[in-house]
């Protein structure tokens, strides 16, 4: 059990260590980066501000971490998320109960899914492709919801879910962390985890040793579909109204960026969920660490584009056998843990 | 009719018989001077997307030729504001480093090995953000040269206008269309979307042509700038936003197969010129929103996707009984 918690450690520590660099750098600069206080039974500071603000992308990456393990990928999370937000604001305004609004959302979540699954997992289409006609589409779609105009509403129990408190943290927040763990149990505590990495790695030989391949596809982006319905929904309830032309927009390469740094291969195969909220989280640490530490916020995309480098470089595979050959004490434990375990 | 000219021929066919719709309901379309203006509104889309075939013939993708579009239009505003250099200098400048920029992403995904959606992605963060650090705001450009520039045009029997920038994406397709399948740099790119490993045991310079396409690609965003630059008369960081989708629709909607190795640059100009006439069609008839434009786009990629299935389909089927 303890050697399980430390390989778990092991596969987050090149995040973790970057997160608390990102951190302690932001706060050298900015001194009260770091400070929090309770305010009426909620928590304030920089720290939870990161947490909050990062909620759409944290969502989006957990389901595109399913999606690219199984060595697809989403594009349309962005488009969803508008249709989703457009949704929700069109169903309470025309006098739908809160339950209702949120089953409705969900609901349309799903069918973006589907659709997107069947065209992967039954036509045969390249993941990007067949994802991309929704993202173009999408966005229209999501106009013609709210006829065009920024859809504003004001029940209160929507509003709660972007900008409320939980156990003295904001709604999103207590919505990404749960959403999250009850997303890795089902992976982790199963074998559904072991069967979408085995598509992801090998579709064709999967199908054939038994797995039922085109179900768990569609599930993979039915799953992508329901994160960004919720984002939708958190990034609609925020600003208490369903903005078309630019909710999500562009989300969906911050949440496969999020996957990157989590260090899941774009290529498919091994998956840490975990890994991808963090790297969502380290993306919004350096978003929220610019602008607080006074930089222009015009760097914010060349560091960005810098980090891809960077983990590119990393995950090379040239580079892989280099740093294997290099430092061969890593490859040499190894066979001493699996031994002790 | 062979099989591989189905799609482009469906393609040529939807664009006809759209023409003739919206002809029959409204019968000022038939104009030169409606076709002018849609070869002049689309130049830069167009020119973006010949380097988009070429790229999506070699089986990768482009994403950051809106940014680089952004980069090329800031990158001029701010040079002539600053310095007395001639516009032509300044374009000579631009393309050089839009080419070396798209050498540098070919470098990058051919010898680390990565997919060319993720390098291309970090391409269009770089790119973009440069041009954030230039400037933030919009910069007129002013200079006596551009005015000439914008000046220049072919006068049509009927009214119609070519300009400079709708006859150079013209010029750009025909001498694209004659490296596609009159050199063996274009033969090497069809190769390259076969396969990699086949294109490698045939004999294709892998990691030269994969550097050149995405040299052309940063080259012919660089131009597609400079022509978005003299369309507008300015340079702004926010411009051409998500014109790298517009372009591989095109190119989709053209006929070119997205896995690679099959369509053809001619393709992708009926492309651009469809979804010019979606949107002239939108305009001309005023009580339809512009939401319309990208449900009807969407549903044309859909629907040239679902019939590059149905054709490899059909021809494995073939094979097989063969």
């Amino acid at each position: 059990m303890i050697s399980d918690v430390r390989l778990y450690l092991n596969r987050l520590l090149p995040q973790l260590i970057a997160l608390c660099v990102i951190v302690a750098a932001v706060s050298l600069v900015f001194p009260g980066f770091l400070s929090l206080e309770i305010q009426n039974g909620r928590l304030y500071g920089s720290l939870v501000d990161i947490l909050n603000r990062g909620a759409p992308v944290v969502l989006l990456a957990i389901g595109m971490t399913v999606v690219i393990a199984t060595k697809g990928i989403d594009l349309s999370v962005g488009a969803v998320m508008a249709i989703c937000g457009a949704t929700a604001a069109a169903s309470i305004t025309s006098g739908h109960s809160l339950a209702a609004t949120l089953l409705i959302t969900l609901c349309v979540g799903v069918l973006c899914g589907i659709w997107n699954g069947l065209l992967v997992a039954v036509l045969d289409i390249q993941p990007i492709i067949a994802t991309l006609v929704l993202m173009v589409a999408g966005r229209g779609i999501a106009q013609l919801i709210t006829e065009g105009a920024i859809l504003t509403f004001n029940d209160p129990g929507l509003i709660f879910v972007g900008s409320g408190s939980f156990a003295g943290l904001p709604m999103p927040v207590v919505i990404w962390l749960v959403f999250g763990a009850l997303v890795a149990a089902l992976v982790r505590r199963t074998a559904l985890g072991m069967l979408i990495e085995a598509i992801g790695i090998n579709r064709r030989a999967s199908t054939l040793s038994g797995v039922l391949t085109p179900v768990l596809l569609v599930a993979a982006y039915v799953l992508s579909g329901v994160c960004a319905a919720i984002a939708g929904i958190i990034a609609a309830a925020d600003i208490r109204g369903a903005d078309a032309n630019n909710a999500g927009l562009w989300l969906e390469l911050d949440a496969i960026l999020a996957v990157v740094v989590g260090g899941t291969s774009l290529l498919g195969g091994r998956f840490s969920i975990a890994a991808s909220v963090l790297g969502a989280i380290i993306i919004q640490a350096i978003n929220t660490g610019i602008l607080l530490s006074g930089f222009p916020p015009e760097f914010n995309l060349i560091i960005k584009a810098g980090i891809i480098v960077f983990i590119l470089v990393l995950q090379a595979p040239r580079f892989r056998t280099a740093f294997a050959f290099l430092v061969p004490a890593r490859g040499a434990r190894k066979p001493t843990e699996r031994a002790a375990k | 009719m062979k099989q591989k000219h189905l799609p482009l021929t469906a393609t040529i066919l939807i664009f006809l018989v759209g023409y003739a719709l919206c002809v029959a309901q409204y019968p000022n379309m038939l104009s030169t001077r409606v076709i002018g203006n849609l070869l002049t509104d689309n130049a830069f889309l167009g020119i973006a997307a010949v380097g988009m075939t070429f790229v999506i013939l070699s089986g990768g993708i482009d994403l950051s030729i809106g940014s680089v579009i952004a980069f090329t239009g800031v990158f001029l505003a701010v040079v002539l504001e600053h310095s007395s250099l001639h516009p032509l200098v300044a374009f000579v400048m631009v393309l050089a480093i839009a080419t070396l920029f798209g050498a540098l992403m070919g470098a990058i995904i051919h010898y680390l090995e990565m997919p060319a959606f993720i390098v291309t992605l970090a391409g269009m963060f770089l790119a973009r953000g440069m041009a954030f650090v230039l400037s933030i705001d919009s910069i007129p450009i002013k200079h006596p040269f551009y005015a000439t520039l914008k000046g220049l045009y072919f006068k049509l029997p009927g009214g119609g206008r070519i300009t400079l920038i709708g006859g150079l994406m013209l010029l750009v397709f025909a001498i694209g269309i004659l490296i596609a399948h009159r050199t063996r740099f274009g033969i090497n790119v069809y190769a390259l979307g076969g396969g990699t490993a086949t294109a490698r045991l045939m004999g294709v310079p892998v990691a030269a042509t994969t550097i050149r396409i995405y040299a052309l690609s940063g080259l012919l965003a660089g131009l597609s700038g400079i022509v978005f630059s003299l369309y507008t008369s300015a340079g702004y960081s926010l411009a051409a936003v998500g014109v790298e989708l517009d372009a591989i629709t095109a190119v989709v909607i053209g006929g070119t197969l997205l896995t690679g190795g099959s369509g053809f640059v001619a393709g992708t100009l009926v492309g651009i010129l469809i979804q010019g006439l979606i949107q002239t069609y939108i305009t001309f008839d005023g009580s339809l929103s512009s939401w319309w434009t990208k449900i009807l786009i969407g549903l044309l990629l859909f629907a040239f996707i679902l019939l590059q299935k149905g054709i490899i389909y059909a021809s494995r089927h073939r094979q097989q009984r063969a």
